[in-house]
């Protein structure tokens, strides 16, 4: 996206009106546009120079550096800005262009040569007509000249714009292609003559020019623009001659494009004489030129006829997602320079004629016009339409990447039953019941179902006890829900995810069960802390009657603590069959979502 | 070194015939030369012919004989020439010389023993069993009678000789270039790589088993009729609560008190906690009302409804209790749903085969304006393709809470046969409208369990082998992907 750079204050005195940045960032943001970077120029030419940043002082300009879309030309330089947000903002009707009316006779003439064909085909031209430069406007003037060759014509490959002082020539003017020797010329910036092909040679070493020699380089003839006088007016695409330069004193300013891609040149050229035509004598008349070709084809340049495109409002509204009545979605468009007449035809369906300005040529098809009422009427105020989604469980999800993971460090899931008997689920593991944990069942039809087990625990040591013949070390894990009785609940009971691991070997494994215990953490995101800091999680001696007195810890997670690890107590060890040391760590998972 | 003695003497000559004696030839021990053939024959450099040669060795007690004497004439020795007591000769000598010395020496007529004096029968002997013990122990021949003499006395014993006779192999060479069984940096840094020769890699034999953990079974094919259900568009439902009041259970699904599926033979009610607190009592009031009396069209049950019923509390039977509350949930503010769940549901039956006290059930439903069971056949149909069961039949059945209601069938390929995969229907107006959900919506909905088509899938057939703390964990381990919904 193209950066337009432009002097604050120069900025908000042409909007009108001045702005905190803030409010400027808004302004831009609403329109389309962004505020890239604000800077002053010695910064940036420190920051060419790589000097030590320092502060600017408070009377040196600000400088804007203003992002656009790819696609408006017409935003290229402070004068298309100012005027586009001032239209934006209400502050100034659509201006109208014209084209002065001028007979056929009186109209300056471009003659162009068959040779042309050859190398570069095209020209457009047009003439403002009493313009009053400044040191500003004339920066801006050679600004948007930069610009344009840099994006629309592809660094002055499809388009080049020559820009003169019509006062210090005399036309008809020519174009022509001629071979380099026969050219001979002051170009600008210069005070001897050069001829085409020693000026080329000559540019090789111009940091600026050298990368547009390539155009025409090769070509065994160049394209020169005359006046009648042979008065070289420019090489195009490389350089104007010295003598038709224009300065802050010139009154009256002929602009040539010269061209590959006529369509582009067209817009070239309206975009420089709509946005400086405002300097212009008579303001927003532009005085055209007639281009003949060899086979006697003429054209009037420039076309600033207003392109008109039928637009239903039904479209709109369905594009935006809005409904509005047609006044309004006129006024929206007239804030974006779009003049628009509204009509209701026989079946009721109210439709616009929407008329393009010159300015406006992104606007392609009615669905730039809908953009252009989004963005008028607000892109963040419009009522969001929501279509039909789905909702994860995220706890669900959380446990199915939490199962990935430990499945990746080794350990394997097991999938034991929510039931099991009174004793499994307290004596055998050390507990004791206090009557306020666990559910119980009124009616099992076995001793296996007595109760809804309260930890994980019971069901991983039974499928050790099953397993003895299993290769060790045994590393098993599963992620499942215990219930504990719960007051807060309807029914007096809630589920808990829990997530337990075991290792089973010849050594207890206490050391790989804590750094399966960091492994979770680490996925998590959690980082280790010492004690106390609840930022993080910190392991801290536990007494916990299911495993080896000094051999256990409890996991306190953001000062909380969520589970336990240790070496299996060997008496419970011994309940279950086991003849193997064990270590064991459970934790309540929920706390991670 | 050896290795060359071997190659390099089968260049100038056919055959080795006897390695014992190329052994002997070269001064190398026996050992190190079978050790060099075995791993030539190995590479097929030689062809090595097994010899076999029955040699007699020595036993232990030989060994100590030849050593220091035979026993008779340590006896013999032991007596001086004047004679001796029995008791000062047994003093002298170990229990087992003085035995077995006796013996021989009485035999060989060397000695007298009188009831307490021992004397010498002859002046001098020689200790011929030493002399012929050192001979075989050397290897030397001994004639056969010696021979039988010294196995009875078992001082000597047979002694398998193995050897082998070598010639040259079909790709034998003088000199082996040593064969590698493994790239290593040192030969990537030597570059030596360039002449390695490589020893063939058996591929009768595995590679070493992989580390690394594994996902349960069941829960992998959970994984995918997940994605399934994802795919479909339907949204998970919240069921992790396994503790449900009757009321959600069955009386909101217009299951009446009575019905068989409440008796306590099919259902866990609990203890602890034993009743639930807190109902939507306007709502509980609607159900009272269609189950004695009806409305909403329906003439309801005609039977006193308990409230004390509706509040016992139980492990839910089915998934649907968790439908029940997300249905009136949503009646609350409607708007079009697709859910589904996977979770655990309790049955109080005995376990069997094919029967547990818990399962998983799989719950699909939609809830709709203007479904029909039309709508039903075809989201079956979609999701039982996905599942690889495209061919489904649909037979009329009962459900307390839908109508119409039917059992799902599948034509099972393997089995030859239509199975049961599941239950499906519409759910009752008399459980939807007191909800308060519009008249014109409708809900379709299916259950299936988990474990039925996993093991269909697995060829499992005790579901104690899939699910539970008897699962062989090797099981676990060696299970593939489950391809559902692929």
């Amino acid at each position: 996206m193209p950066t337009v750079s432009v002097g604050r204050d120069r900025l908000f005195q042409a909007i009108g009106r001045e702005y905190t940045q803030e409010e400027f960032e808004d302004l831009c943001f609403q329109f389309g546009i962004e505020l890239d970077d604000v800077t002053t120029e010695k910064a940036i030419i420190r920051k060419e120079k790589h000097l030590e940043e320092e502060n600017p002082s408070e009377d040196e300009e600000w400088i804007y550096k203003i992002e656009v879309p790819a696609n408006r030309y017409d935003l290229l330089c402070l004068e298309g800005l100012a005027q586009a947000l001032r239209i934006f903002n209400g502050v100034d009707p659509i201006p109208t262009y014209s084209v002065a009316n001028i007979s056929k006779e009186s109209m300056h003439k471009m003659h162009v040569k068959p040779e042309t064909s050859k190398i570069r085909p095209y020209v457009v031209c047009a003439i403002l007509k009493g313009v009053s430069f400044d040191e500003v406007r004339y920066n801006s003037f050679i600004d948007l000249q930069d610009r344009l060759h840099q994006n629309i014509c592809r660094r002055r490959t499809l388009v080049a714009i020559g820009t003169h002082d019509l006062d210090t020539l005399e036309g008809p003017f020519t174009y022509e292609a001629l071979t380099p020797s026969e050219i001979n010329f002051v170009p600008l910036k210069q005070t001897k003559s050069f001829r085409a092909d020693e000026l080329m040679e000559f540019y090789k070493s111009d940091l600026k020019l050298k990368k547009f020699l390539h155009i025409i380089e090769d070509s065994p003839v160049y394209p020169v623009i005359y006046d009648r006088n042979r008065t070289v007016l420019s090489l195009p695409p490389i350089i104007n001659g010295a003598h038709s330069a224009i300065t802050l004193k010139t009154n009256n300013v002929f602009i040539e494009c010269t061209a590959t891609d006529l369509t582009k040149a067209k817009i070239v050229l309206n975009t420089m004489v709509t946005m400086f035509s405002v300097y212009c004598e008579r303001k927003f008349e532009v005085e055209p030129v007639e281009v003949t070709y060899a086979d006697g084809k003429s054209f009037i340049y420039p076309d600033l006829s207003l392109y008109q495109m039928v637009v239903p409002l039904s479209y709109i509204s369905s594009m935006v997602g809005v409904s509005l009545p047609a006044n309004t979605v006129a006024s929206l468009l007239n804030k974006m320079q779009l003049h628009a007449e509204h009509s209701v035809s026989d079946d009721k369906q109210t439709s616009f004629i929407v008329s393009v300005p010159p300015t406006r040529s992104d606007i392609l098809h009615p669905c730039d016009v809908a953009e252009d009422v989004a963005i008028a009427f607000g892109y963040n105020e419009i009522p969001k339409a929501k279509l039909a989604s789905l909702k994860p469980q995220s706890l669900n999800q959380l446990c199915e990447l939490i199962r990935m993971e430990i499945a990746m460090v080794g350990y394997s899931e097991v999938l034991t039953w929510i039931l099991c008997s009174y004793k499994e689920n307290f004596t055998m593991l050390n507990r004791k019941d206090d009557k306020a944990t666990a559910a119980i069942n009124g009616n099992p039809r076995s001793a296996d179902f007595e109760v809804v087990r309260t930890s994980l625990m019971p069901g991983i040591l039974k499928t050790i006890g099953h397993n003895k013949d299993h290769p060790k070390p045994i590393k098993i894990f599963e992620v499942g829900d215990v219930v504990l009785l719960d007051d807060t609940k309807d029914v007096g009971a809630s589920n808990r995810r829990h997530l337990a691991s075991l290792y089973c070997g010849a050594t207890s494994g206490f050391e790989l069960i804590h750094g399966l215990v960091d492994r979770i953490m680490e996925v998590v995101g959690t980082s280790f802390v010492s004690p106390g800091d609840e930022t993080g999680y910190y392991i801290q001696s536990s007494d916990e009657p299911e495993f080896l007195p000094g051999r256990q810890a409890s996991i306190i997670y953001k000062g909380k603590q969520i589970g336990t690890f240790g070496i299996v107590h060997p008496q419970v060890l011994d309940n279950f069959d086991i003849p193997d040391p064990c270590s064991y760590v459970e934790i309540n998972i929920e706390n991670f979502l | 070194m050896v290795e060359e003695a071997v190659l390099g003497y089968l260049e100038k000559n056919d055959e080795i015939s006897d390695s014992g004696k190329f052994a002997d030839e070269k001064g190398i021990s026996h050992d190190e030369i079978v050790n060099v053939i075995k791993s030539l024959n190995g590479f097929r450099l030689v062809d090595a012919q097994d010899i076999k040669r029955e040699k007699w060795g020595l036993t232990k007690e030989g060994e100590i004989y030849a050593g220091a004497g035979s026993p008779e004439v340590q006896l013999f020795l032991a007596i001086p020439p004047e004679g001796t007591t029995r008791e000062e000769l047994q003093k002298k000598l170990d229990t087992s010389i003085f035995k077995i010395g006796c013996q021989q020496a009485i035999k060989n007529k060397w000695i007298e023993m009188g009831k307490s004096q021992v004397s010498r029968k002859v002046q001098h002997v020689d200790d011929r069993v030493r002399d012929l013990l050192m001979q075989i122990q050397n290897g030397e021949a001994v004639n056969a009678e010696d021979v039988d003499a010294l196995k009875k006395r078992k001082l000597i014993t047979p002694l398998i000789w193995k050897g082998y006779s070598v010639k040259k192999g079909p790709k034998y060479t003088p000199k082996r270039k040593k064969v590698a069984t493994d790239l290593t940096r040192d030969n990537l840094l030597r570059g030596d790589w360039r002449e390695l020769e490589f020893k063939e890699y058996n591929f009768l034999a595995k590679g070493q088993p992989t580390e690394g953990g594994c996902l349960h079974p069941l829960l992998k094919v959970r994984r995918q009729m997940q994605m399934i259900f994802l795919q479909m568009g339907f949204e998970e439902m919240p069921t992790n609560n396994f503790v449900e009041s009757s009321f959600w259970n069955f009386d909101a699904l217009f299951q009446p008190q009575q019905h068989p599926a409440r008796d306590s033979h099919d259902t866990f009610f609990l203890k602890e906690p034993s009743t639930t607190k807190v109902l939507p009592e306007d709502y509980v009031e609607r159900v009272k009302g269609v189950h004695e009396s009806g409305g909403y069209g329906s003439r309801g049950y005609g039977y006193e409804w308990k409230r004390e019923e509706a509040n016992k509390n139980l492990l839910r039977t089915h998934t649907t209790a968790v439908s029940s509350r997300m249905l009136y949930a949503l009646a609350q503010d409607f708007a079009p749903k697709k859910y589904y769940s996977i979770d655990r549901v309790f049955r109080n039956e005995a376990v069997d085969r094919t029967h547990l006290a818990e399962f998983h059930q799989i719950e699909g439903l939609i809830c709709d304006r203007g479904l029909t069971l039309g709508h039903l056949i075809g989201v079956l149909e979609d999701f039982f393709t996905r599942l690889g069961m495209s061919k489904l039949k649909f037979k009329p059945a009962y459900n307390p809470y839908t109508e119409p209601s039917m059992e799902i069938f599948s034509y099972h390929e393997g089995l030859g046969k239509w199975v049961e995969i599941g239950n499906s229907g519409m759910f009752r107006p008399e459980m939807l409208l007191p909800m308060g959900l519009p008249e014109d919506v409708q809900v379709i909905a299916w259950g299936l369990s988990l474990e039925r088509p996993t093991m269909i899938l697995y060829g499992i057939d005790n579901i104690r082998d899939l699910f539970g703390h008897k699962v062989d964990l090797g099981l676990i381990k060696r299970n593939p992907l489950c391809r559902l919904g692929l």
